[in-house]
């Protein structure tokens, strides 16, 4: 028999906005010159700023050409356009006969810095077009549900049915009615977990499928290298997050772009963790850098608005992606333990092209795995829950304004310390909240607790030794385990009335059967399989690191303490 | 940010008329107006009539009085200094009328503590730090404010009065409210540092009072300065191993708010903590002591929490674990004292690597 999700009550959603032409990100694109040079101006500014003086600005520009020119030599990827050996060489021949020059006039270096923002600038830009995005739209709707379709009904012709959409298969929950409230009233900020490439394309289409305007992305350059994505991801309106660049001016123009962007409407979306996670682990830290964007962006809305308008306001909309299998996971967690073992750095690959992620999809479609995604409640940039009309709650659900925490004395002022505090906090709330709207599958419950039990019955192994735990000692009485999970079910239960946790509705039901959906689905395409029945009917694996990927996913709620 | 002065219409505002209260009301009204909250309306009368308050000659530009609400609306600074005690319910009275431009730097050096139902400060065995929370956590928790500081250091009230040359730490996250504590409390006989490592300064200001009471215990049975000298460099050690225990970072310990403080209380009978000591030490018992005194030694109800939370954490602090047996046990100041000298654990320094 098999565990029934409940009835997806997911319906079709009209579009909150009719036109193409009315979507925010639309008009940044059709204005894409202009908004290009307002980037690189203030992104100018803005390194002038930082660096004041000559021999600052000299020490940072002579940096970032070094840097460039190591990355040139170390990393280059296909997406790198082919001038830029010649670009950087040139700046580097200017700054050799630059820095024998003495005095304070900056013209010389102020032009190369111009030319370099320039440069950042336009690579960063997205380019949305309307024809694209129809196009890769349709398609990807299209020939997903084509491909549900075959899969799932064994029958030659079946591929022209349509008994199956995507929406059986992906499910979206939690504040879609607010969510599509808020992107009318103001400007959302998405930010989702993020645990595989196929993030990108699965949360393009849940945008698409809840009726709201696309959104820019900010999305690692790396994932342009694969074409599909390349080509949806333009069409989808990314714009590129190079993670090889660390130099100033373009930490500091991505930021402009950002924070620009939104200040013009632009609902937006990055990953906040920065890079998928390793370790299978939902996020503790994200990366602050474009998470602070969205708050310089609130007070410049809050300091130029002309009174007597009301000014639009920012909401972050924390999401979470819950799969039972994630591609990549073998790679991932082999990265993250050799990091964690001798604390090296291993360089980003991407061992999976176009031809294995059409693979994946097919067998996607045609097993039972199934997503969900989780859609947080909205929170304005000091990490305030939001009520329907977009107002800002405190804790005992009194209104408060947001534009109060960037006042001093009655003014509005620009406080840079202050505001890098506020992104630190803002970072702790989205983490919390990601582990409230988390969405525990059975295929999680059955792995974090073998898991679990392993290490109860070594505990004088760290992690490495369990890892490798003789093949022999790799099991575990079905008995057992069958009572670990009902107590760790149960707890599961009882932090979601405290509304720490959520979990999927298959969760539900005889633990037996929750156990055999999860062990059916845990990793569900790898070669060797996290968790399996032996010929008893008793526990194994075929790869415990794997194990512990998938288990890491339950991390943080202490659920060890029941088993 | 932008250079505007702190404006000078709106006046700072002080909640509690206690010692240290009236001290630092005193001190802001230098700079600014004062309001000055005070629970009991005869404090207010007395203030009013004879300008005195426990001791203190109340400047005129320092007005006391009882609406939390017309202090918030009126004041964007606040300075909340009332026992650790009555903080969270002072806090929800206040939070009501508070934004989140308001900026609220304390003074209270001491912990507060959520039981679970059904049980009290006596019952539980053991505290986490999820019961046990320090001032700025309280004032997060129950208000919208964001920006809190604390104020922490060697500051004995009477000596601040009488104007002796003193300082004092702000900390906080936020540059801002250092800055602004800065320009408020700075004077020729003041000055003021800033640190950012919010609850290590406040973890410190809070335990030094356990040491204060030991101290006051040396004295009381006549000891000299060797025993003190021992007492303190051990004391500060047990403060650091409890404060990280609690979150809080070694570098806040060194500073004015820990070695700074301990050694001001642990030498002043001007302190309560230390009083505290020197009358165990004498044979008074705590009931007795406590009776005899108008304002709370916050030291008592620290080694009763700080001694639960090393057990919880597993920490080895001998100090506190024999000051409590003194304290709610049987033990005599004289069997403490020997259990400690032969305490077996003798290295140096232990908290650097």
């Amino acid at each position: 028999m098999e565990v029934l999700e409940k009835k997806n009550k997911n319906k079709k959603y009209r579009p909150i906005l009719d036109g193409i032409p009315d979507w925010p990100v639309y008009q940044l694109s059709r204005n894409r010159k202009e908004f290009i040079e307002e980037v690189a101006f203030k992104s100018f500014e803005r390194i002038k700023q930082l660096r004041p003086n000559r021999k600052q600005l000299l020490d940072d520009l002579q940096a970032t050409v070094y840097r460039e020119q190591q990355r040139m030599k170390r990393n280059r990827w296909r997406v790198d356009p082919p001038d830029e050996q010649r670009f950087w060489a040139r700046i580097k021949e200017k700054l050799v006969e630059l820095s024998n020059k003495p005095g304070e006039d900056t013209a010389e270096e102020d032009k190369i810095l111009q030319r370099i923002v320039t440069r950042y600038a336009n690579e960063i830009a997205g380019n949305f077009k309307p024809s694209s995005y129809r196009l890769a739209r349709s398609i990807t709707t299209f020939w997903f549900n084509r491909l549900l379709n075959a899969a799932r009904v064994k029958k030659f012709g079946a591929i022209f049915r349509n008994k199956y959409t995507l929406r059986d298969k992906i499910q979206i929950v939690g504040k879609v009615k607010q969510l599509r409230k808020l992107a009318r009233q103001g400007t959302i900020v998405m930010v989702p977990t993020h645990f595989s490439n196929l993030d990108s394309i699965l949360i393009g289409w849940v945008i698409h499928a809840l009726g709201l305007p696309a959104f820019i992305y900010g999305a690692g350059l790396n994932l342009f290298n694969i074409k599909i994505f390349a080509y949806f991801m333009n069409s989808l309106g990314a714009y590129k997050v190079d993670r090889r660049k660390k130099n100033l001016p373009y930490l500091e123009t991505l930021k402009m772009y950002s924070s620009l962007a939104i200040q013009k409407g632009a609902h937006s979306l990055f990953f906040p963790g920065g890079t998928r996670s390793r370790s299978g682990a939902i996020e503790k830290t994200l990366k602050l850098g474009l998470l602070s964007t969205a708050i310089e962006a609130q007070r410049n809305i809050y300091l130029n608005t002309p009174d007597g308008e009301e000014p639009r306001k920012i909401f972050i909309v924390p999401v979470t992606l819950n799969y039972h299998f994630v591609l990549e996971a073998p790679d991932l967690i082999e990265e993250y333990l050799s990091v964690k073992g001798q604390d090296r750095y291993l360089p980003e690959q991407d061992k999976y092209g176009s031809f294995q992620l059409l693979r994946f999809l097919i067998k996607f479609f045609g097993k039972g795995s199934n997503i969900s995604v989780s859609i947080g409640r909205g929170l304005d940039v000091m990490g305030n829950y939001v009520n329907d009309e977009g107002q800002s709650l405190d804790a005992q659900g009194r209104v408060i304004q947001t534009r109060d925490y960037f006042l001093s004395n009655g003014y509005i002022t620009i406080d840079k310390q202050r505001e890098d505090e506020y992104t630190r906090m803002l970072s702790q709330r989205i983490v919390s909240e990601y582990h409230r709207i988390n969405r525990v599958f059975a295929s999680h419950l059955v792995a974090f607790v073998a898991f679990e039990l392993w290490q109860q019955k070594h505990p004088k192994l760290d992690l490495f030794g369990l890892l490798r735990l003789p093949e022999e000692d790799q099991v575990l009485e079905y008995a057992e385990f069958r009572q670990a999970c009902k107590r760790v079910r149960k707890q599961i239960y009882r932090l979601k009335e405290e509304g720490k946790v959520n979990h999927a509705t298959h969760l539900k039901g005889k633990i037996d059967l929750v156990i055999r959906h999860g062990m059916e689905n845990v990793g569900i395409f790898h070669l060797n399989r996290p968790l399996l029945f032996n010929k008893e009917g008793n526990i194994i694996t075929q790869d415990l690191s794997l194990l512990y990927y998938y288990h890491n996913r339950l991390t943080g709620y202490d659920l060890e303490k029941v088993i | 940010m932008t250079s505007k002065k702190l404006s000078d219409e709106k006046p700072v505002g002080v909640i509690g008329a206690g010692n240290f209260g009236s001290a630092v009301a005193n001190l802001l009204a230098r700079q600014r107006n004062v309001l000055l909250y005070a629970r009991d309306v005869k404090t207010i009368e007395r203030i009013l009539k004879k300008r005195e308050n426990r001791g203190h000659k109340m400047k005129k530009n320092v007005t006391p009085i009882n609406d939390l609400k017309q202090l918030a609306n009126e004041c964007d600074i606040l300075f909340p200094i009332v026992p650790s005690s009555h903080f969270r319910s002072m806090m929800r009275q206040l939070s009501p009328y508070l934004h989140p431009y308001h900026v609220l730097i304390h003074g209270t050096k001491g912990f507060d503590i959520t039981l679970p139902k059904g049980h009290t400060i006596e019952s539980v065995t053991k505290l986490n730090r999820s019961q046990v929370k320090t001032m700025s956590e309280v004032i997060r928790e129950e208000s919208v404010v964001v920006r809190v500081g604390c104020l922490a250091g060697p500051n004995l009230s009477k000596e601040l009065a009488a104007r002796h040359p003193a300082a004092t730490v702000i900390a906080s996250h936020f540059n801002e409210v250092i800055s602004i504590g800065k320009r408020l409390l700075r004077n020729d006989r003041f000055q003021v540092y800033g640190n950012n490592d919010l609850v290590g300064v406040e973890l410190a200001g809070v335990l030094k009072n356990i040491i204060a009471i030991a101290s006051g215990a040396l004295h009381g049975m006549g000891y000299g300065e060797n025993a003190r000298g021992l007492l303190i460099s051990r004391g500060v050690v047990e403060m650091i191993h409890l404060g990280r225990a609690l979150g809080g970072n070694t570098k806040a310990f060194l500073g004015l708010a820990g070695i700074g403080d301990l050694v001001t209380t642990s030498n002043s009978e001007l302190s309560r903590n230390f009083q505290v000591g020197n009358k165990l030490a004498q044979g008074m018992t705590l009931k007795e002591i406590l009776e005899s005194m108008d304002e709370v030694a916050e030291g008592v109800n620290t080694v009763r929490i700080a001694k639960k939370c090393a057990d919880y954490y597993r920490v080895r602090a001998p100090i506190t674990n024999t000051l409590y047996q003194v304290l709610f046990e049987d033990l005599t100041v004289k069997q403490a004292l020997s259990y400690l000298m032969r305490y077996p654990l003798n290295v140096d320094i232990d908290f650097l690597d």
